[in-house]
């Protein structure tokens, strides 16, 4: 009954359903942060806009974004993945999403920032809907834990159109 | 001989009706965990609950051993979330992040582009020949959470599968052996 295996078995036990339990706690706590972030940006010049061999439409950027994501971080975060994505309708789909530029902010020093840079990932619809269009840009945040539920987020700015010639 | 000799002596002196407790309650153990991981499965509604993170295509979030909870509802699948899926051709799932979404208007169905953190580039060299999206029915699950580290045990005794022999052989001379 109370040999070496039994009470060995017994301290595993206990140890691991405390840590088990301690890492929900940890997890919970991040629920009693409530965030409040900044974001903006904007297009500061549309680079060129073309028509591609296979007739998508594609368009190249340079954005300006500056944004404070302090907020969001917690003794429990490990990191924030950070991108924007360039958000529209079209008659052929309800919604597009095409993200043009992402960042992983690793600590809450580097969560204040601002940067100047062209679109990261190639801005192409499926089709040749891009001309006069109308488009949010949405910065998105995931909040990626030490341990535990993710969060995410979003901040939408609208009022953003493509000149209505290819250049 | 000592405790050798106890064992063997142990074993020796089983009966009928103790061979047969034990075996239920061995039955007991692995039916129960079978119990547990379908629940998961008819909870979260993907057909695997809990993936181990293979690779390091996700670092400096995900790390090889990590484990991440899945979780597959009907809301439309959208960029930033982290999904699981299955490339025709390929046995092991991936874990990568959606970078764009195109929703048709009229079927509903959603062409995805995936990319692991860490890449430099996105996925369409990993998908199948010709493929250039990912569409609902590849896609397992979407991660809601995550522990680290756990998945080390699974890793190990994967690649290393002498350790789970020795593991499983010394846990069941433990059921044979003990009394209680």
């Amino acid at each position: 009954m109370h040999s070496i295996g039994y009470r060995a078995n017994a301290l595993l036990t206990f140890a691991v359903t405390i840590l088990a339990l301690m890492c929900a706690i940890v997890s919970l706590s991040d629920n009693l942060n409530s965030p409040s972030p900044t974001a903006q940006v904007q297009v500061l010049n549309i680079n060129w806009f073309q028509k591609k061999p296979d007739g998508d439409d594609e368009v190249s950027l340079t954005l300006n974004i500056s944004s404070n994501l302090q907020s969001l971080f917690t003794w429990n975060t490990k990191q924030v993945f950070v991108f924007v994505a360039a958000e529209y309708e079209t008659s052929k789909n309800a919604l597009n999403q095409v993200s043009l530029w992402d960042g992983i902010i690793p600590s809450k020093e580097h969560a204040k920032f601002w940067i100047h840079t062209t679109n990261k990932y190639r801005f192409v619809d499926q089709g040749s809907n891009l001309r006069g269009r109308d488009f949010n840009l949405t910065l998105h945040w995931h909040v990626m834990p030490k341990t535990g539920k993710m969060f995410a987020d979003k901040i939408v700015m609208s009022g953003y159109r493509l000149p209505e010639a290819y250049r | 001989m000592g405790w050798i000799g106890d064992q063997i002596d142990s074993i020796k002196s089983l009966q009928f009706r103790q061979v047969l407790t034990q075996a239920v309650s061995l039955g007991m153990i692995v039916t129960s965990a079978l119990i547990i991981w379908k629940g998961l499965m008819c909870v979260t509604g993907s057909e695997s609950p809990v993936v181990v993170v293979l690779s390091g295509s996700m670092e400096p979030g995900f790390k090889r051993g990590d484990i991440l909870f899945l979780h597959m509802s009907n809301d439309p699948i959208r960029a930033g979330e982290i999904v699981v899926f299955n490339v025709d051709g390929r046995e092991i799932p991936i874990v990568h992040r959606v970078i764009k979404v195109h929703e048709h208007q009229d079927t509903g169905e959603v062409d995805v582009l995936t990319k692991g953190d860490n890449n430099f580039g996105d996925d369409r060299l990993l998908y199948a020949h010709g493929q250039l999206w990912l569409h609902r029915h590849h896609i397992m699950g979407r991660a809601v959470g995550f522990l680290p580290y756990v998945g080390w045990v699974t890793i190990i005794m994967t690649e290393k599968p002498i350790i789970k022999y020795i593991l499983i052989g010394a846990l069941g001379l433990l059921v044979i052996t003990s009394k209680e």
